[in-house]
Formats: C-alpha cells, sequence, structure tokens
C-alpha cells in the first residue's frame, strides 16, 4: 500500500512538472504583459523599467530557473496584477471552487444512485424512462445556455434566487444546479448500467433464493459491486469541477479558480497562472489516489 | 446482403428497402433526430448564399421585436436581435460555421487519434508509452490556455479554432483505439495474417483497423455533440470564435446583455445547440444497437411487428 502511493505520487510528479514547464514556457507566448498595463503611449523606458522589476527581461531560461528555485520554497513570485503573492491570491478562490464541486458531487452521487437503482430494478419500466430522457438532455444542454435560462426565470422572472455573487446560501443554488446536470446525466447512465449487470449476476441469485428483499439485494448485495465504475466516472466529473467550472461561476459571478484562471490568462498574469494549475492538479491528484484506495476498500480483490 | 430474423428464417426478401433504412424507421426517435440533422445540414450548405445579405441587415426600427409575429415576414418568426437582424436568418447562416467546426474537429481528431492508438496498441512497449504520456499531458493541459494561446499567435479564425478542438480532442480517440487494438490483436485472424507474413503496417490497418471503425464512428457523432458545445462555450467566453463571423454559441453570449428584454436573443441559438446535440446523442444511439450484432435483433424484431 505504501509502495503503491509512493510510486504514484513520483509518476505524478514527473507528469506535473512536465505540465508546469509547458505551460510556463507557452504562456509567454501569449504577449508582453507591458503592453496589456501600461497605457499605449508609455515610453519605452517606463516600459524596459516595468519589464525590469517584474523580471520579464531575462532571458526565459533564466527566469525558469528563477522560477524553479521559488517553487522550492512555495513562492510562485507576485501576481502581476494584484501585486500580492500568487498563491495567496489562488488559495483565496480555491475553497470556493472545492464547495461548489463538492457540494455538486455530494447530491449528483446520492440522486444518480438511487435513480440509476431504481432504474436498473426493472429496464424499461417507469425510472428507466425517466433516467434515459434525464441522461440524453444532460448531454446535450450546453451550460452557459442553462445558466442563462435559469437566471432568466428563477432571478429574474419569479425573483426566488439573486442572480450572481455570493455571501448567502441562496447564491449557491443556480450555481450547483446548472453544474449538477452534466455530471448527474453521466453518472447516472453509468449506474444504470453496472446495476443492470450486477443484479444478474451469481451472488444476487443466491441472495434472491436465500429469500432476501428487493430492497436489500438491491441497495446492500449489488450496489457496492456497481460502484467501482460509477467511483471513476464521478472522479473524472469531479476533476472537471475542479479544474474550473470556467463558465459557470464566470456567469454567476462566482469568485472561483475557474474564473481566477480565465481572467489571469486574459489579462498575461502567468505567476497566478501557475499557481493556480499547481493547485488544482494537486487537488485532482490527491482526489483520484484516494479513489484508487476507495477500489480496495469496497472490492477486497484489489490489492496494491 | 442476406439478412436472417431472429428465429434464423430467412427474412422476406420481397422489402425494397435498404435494410439500414429499415432499421431506422424501426426507431422513430432516431428517425426524428436524422430528419432534422439533415435540415441542419441543409441550413449549413446553403444556408449562407441564400440568406447571408438578410442576416447582416441592420434595421434599427425592428430591434429586438418580439418573437411569433408574422408582420415582418417569416424570417422574423423567431424574433429579430438587438440590431433588428432576424434571428431565424441568423441561425441558418450560423449553422455553417458550427457544423464546419465541429464536422473538421471531429474529422481530425479521429483521424490523428487513431492512427496514434493504433500505433499505441502495436507497437512495441516504449513507443507505446510515449504515445499515453502525450496523450496524459494533452488531457491535463488547461484546454483554455492552449485555446488562447494558439488564437492570439495566430488570428482567431476559424481553421484554428478547429486545431485548437482537435488537439483537446485527440485523446479520447487514442485511449478508445489502443483499447480495442489491444483485445482485436491477439484474435485468431491476427495470428494468421502474421503467419503468412503480413508487415505490422499492414495487419495495423488493413486487419485491424476495420473492426475498429464501427466503435470510432459510434464516438465520433457523440464526439460531435460535444465539440459543438466546447466550441460554442469558447466562443461565449469571448476566446473563440470573433464576429463579424457567427455561431450559435456566439449567439447565445451576444443576446446575454439583453436578459431582461428580450429572452428570444439567447433562447434561440441555445435551443438549437440543444436539439442538434440530442439529435446527434439519438443517432449515436441507434449507432450502437445497430452496428452491434448482440443488440440490433431487437431493432430488427420491432421492424417486422410494425411491417405485420
Amino acid at each position: 500500500m505504501g509502495r503503491f502511493v509512493l510510486k504514484r505520487s513520483l509518476f505524478s510528479l514527473v507528469s506535473l512538472f512536465g505540465l508546469l514547464v509547458l505551460v510556463f514556457f507557452l504562456s509567454r507566448l501569449t504577449g508582453d504583459p507591458a503592453a496589456l498595463y501600461l497605457p499605449v503611449d508609455a515610453p519605452q523606458s517606463v516600459r524596459d523599467a516595468f519589464r525590469e522589476a517584474r523580471g520579464l527581461n531575462a532571458p526565459l531560461i533564466s527566469q525558469f530557473g528563477d522560477f524553479l528555485v521559488n517553487l522550492a520554497q512555495f513562492d510562485f513570485g507576485d501576481s502581476l496584477r494584484r501585486q500580492r503573492p500568487a498563491f495567496d491570491v489562488v488559495m483565496e478562490a480555491f475553497p470556493w471552487t472545492l464547495g461548489l464541486a463538492g457540494l455538486t458531487m455530494v447530491l449528483v452521487l446520492s440522486g444518480a444512485v438511487v435513480l440509476g437503482a431504481l432504474a436498473a430494478i426493472k429496464v424499461g419500466g417507469v425510472f428507466d424512462r425517466i433516467s434515459s430522457v434525464i441522461s440524453l438532455t444532460a448531454a446535450s444542454a450546453p451550460d452557459f445556455w442553462l445558466a442563462l435560462m435559469a437566471i432568466f426565470i428563477f432571478a429574474v422572472g419569479l425573483g426566488w434566487v439573486p442572480t450572481s455573487g455570493t455571501g448567502t446560501p441562496w447564491h449557491w443554488i443556480l450555481p450547483v444546479a446548472v453544474l449538477f446536470v452534466r455530471p448527474f446525466g453521466l453518472v447516472l447512465q453509468v449506474v444504470r448500467s453496472s446495476m443492470i449487470g450486477a443484479l444478474s449476476s451469481a451472488y444476487v441469485k443466491t441472495a434472491r433464493a436465500k429469500g432476501v428483499k428487493q430492497r436489500a439485494i438491491t441497495f446492500v448485495h449489488a450496489l457496492r459491486n456497481a460502484m467501482l465504475p460509477v467511483i471513476t466516472v464521478a472522479g473524472d466529473q469531479a476533476a472537471g469541477l475542479l479544474n474550473g467550472a470556467v463558465v459557470v461561476e464566470s456567469v454567476f459571478g462566482f469568485p472561483g479558480v475557474g474564473k481566477l484562471m480565465i481572467d489571469s490568462i486574459l489579462q498575461r498574469d502567468f505567476t497566478v497562472v501557475l499557481a493556480a494549475i499547481m493547485v488544482t492538479s494537486l487537488a485532482i491528484f490527491t482526489m483520484n489516489l484516494l479513489i484508487d484506495l476507495a477500489y480496495a476498500l469496497l472490492d477486497p480483490r484489489i490489492r496494491y | 446482403m442476406t439478412q436472417t430474423g431472429i428465429n434464423g428464417a430467412p427474412a422476406k426478401s420481397s422489402r425494397k428497402l435498404p435494410t439500414w433504412l429499415g432499421l431506422l424507421l424501426a426507431d422513430k426517435f432516431a428517425t426524428a433526430a436524422v430528419i432534422f440533422l439533415s435540415l441542419v445540414l441543409v441550413a449549413a450548405l446553403i444556408g449562407p448564399a441564400l440568406l447571408d445579405e438578410v442576416a447582416g441587415k441592420v434595421a434599427f426600427r425592428s430591434r429586438n421585436l418580439a418573437p411569433f409575429q408574422l408582420d415582418h415576414g417569416v424570417l422574423m418568426i423567431l424574433g429579430s436581435d438587438s440590431l433588428g437582424r432576424p434571428i431565424l436568418a441568423r441561425i441558418i447562416v450560423a449553422a455553417q460555421n458550427t457544423m464546419m467546426i465541429a464536422g473538421f474537429t471531429v474529422v481530425a481528431a479521429s483521424c490523428i487519434g487513431a492512427t496514434l492508438g493504433l500505433i499505441a496498441g502495436y507497437s512495441r512497449k516504449f513507443l507505446s508509452d510515449a504515445i499515453l504520456r502525450l496523450a496524459d499531458v494533452i488531457m491535463s493541459f488547461p484546454s483554455l490556455l492552449l485555446a488562447v494561446i494558439v488564437l492570439y499567435m495566430l488570428e482567431p479564425a476559424v481553421g484554428n479554432l478547429v486545431i485548437v478542438l482537435a488537439i483537446t480532442r485527440i485523446p479520447v480517440y487514442l485511449r478508445t483505439t489502443r483499447a480495442e487494438v489491444l483485445e482485436i490483436r491477439e484474435r485468431m485472424f491476427v495470428q494468421a495474417a502474421k503467419v503468412m507474413g503480413a508487415s505490422s503496417w499492414r495487419i495495423a490497418f488493413v486487419h485491424i483497423l476495420p473492426m475498429v471503425l464501427p466503435t470510432l464512428l459510434t464516438i465520433a457523432t457523440l464526439d460531435f455533440a460535444f465539440v459543438m458545445l466546447a466550441e460554442s462555450s469558447l466562443s461565449f467566453l469571448g476566446i473563440g470564435i470573433q464576429p463579424p463571423e457567427i455561431t450559435w454559441g456566439l449567439m447565445v453570449a451576444q443576446g446575454r446583455p439583453y436578459m431582461n428584454q428580450a429572452w428570444w436573443l439567447s433562447f434561440w441559438p441555445g435551443l438549437f445547440i440543444v436539439l442538434t446535440a440530442m439529435s446527434l446523442n439519438l443517432i449515436s444511439n441507434w449507432l450502437r444497437i445497430v452496428l452491434d450484432p448482440t443488440q440490433r435483433w431487437r431493432l430488427e424484431q420491432r421492424r417486422e411487428t410494425d411491417h405485420g
């Protein structure tokens, strides 16, 4: 077990490093921050001073060396725009995204497991039809359009919830509801097909022959065994949400990592981009590791 | 093509419908999806030539007209936008860019992805590992940053957006193809080809590729919908297609500031995105059944009962 965790961490460290190198060099291709932050008619001397003060004048390779040295001390440098440590800026945004993704995934998993199991019990029945319609719609609706329509109907039209921003629990309803749709459709599909497989297996027949009640068979015997593929897909979806629900966060003015990321990319705030990628990649890596450990917990046949 | 029914009895040959058409008609939703998608394709092909002028004509007196009124002509039935341009005409014209971007992206990504997947599945460990790591890097690279980099270095044109989207979609095809190849390469006919002295390239592309194609086709249909949604998200965020070019996603974005007065500006193009994506999903479902011999009999059986 310990060896497995160590090996996985090492592998991920290598690919994370590769990712940072790639992002570091490629993001410089998006343009010169001096052109963006200074007035158009700023004289060359001011531009040079601006670049000098932020270490942008050094050769790219030595900039990269400095970046690595500072990274070893967990210092990403200051944000170009906010004049504060980039890491702090990211860590302020991260809890918002974490909360959004966490809440959404909890709702998705509990909803999908119940509905998917009910659909699998009677293929072609009412619940099965409902779940196939939901899966189809969820896979087809663009989230920015859903977000706009939700704001129009529930916030502007009916006035039940605020249009955007944060502050009260009410502010969370629309973003979570819009983010909920796509993962719910996907996870629902996986729960259904995986449950159909589990319900037709030999151990379920045995349990039924012994007179176990249908509810116990579904939710105790079959469900645990059907959870492996479900967790995999749910993990993928959660990673997508952690990577920044960019569209939803921007539409609802939610101060999460996704909004921070797109703003920083557009503002050439390289240090924040790198810090944000680092933090979200670490979060996704930790989650994937936990998922792998959950496999072993759910299925005693899996050993690392 | 001879066809056998569920009982092994030969199907009546008097029926003139081609097999695939019969199988399509047996699934009502798939039929509706194909009809809708054909309409969109026709709009994409001839729409701009026909309606480009009307769609670009600014008329301030008829701005933000409400939908479902015929006083200003049929084209105004879905209302008009903030510059008085008919929304229906604009949706038809925008269909071309929307379909073209998604289409080229899927073709490019599936060709590159499938080729790399074949190589990864049918070559030595080193090359295979290298290709897989490449896929990992692409998957973890933030696609928004990639979009900004490519569109900044090159200009934000249709072709460059295709490059961005295709790069991000390659891993899907690569992984699927590789997984299939790993299974197929152990089968008897591959061993036979190897014994007969066929080269690795020949085995991969002549013997294995045709076996993977049905799966690729199903994924590509599904992916077409996904790419369309991704393109519209990028355009919505302002890092995709730039005006005066239009796509459905951009139309939704352009309608956003007017949400309170004129909901239809954003609603209709979004609805077309939803309907097109839904059609593609339905067709992909149907393809999955038709291309899978163990499931196809369900449709065939339904068809028999339908025709008495």
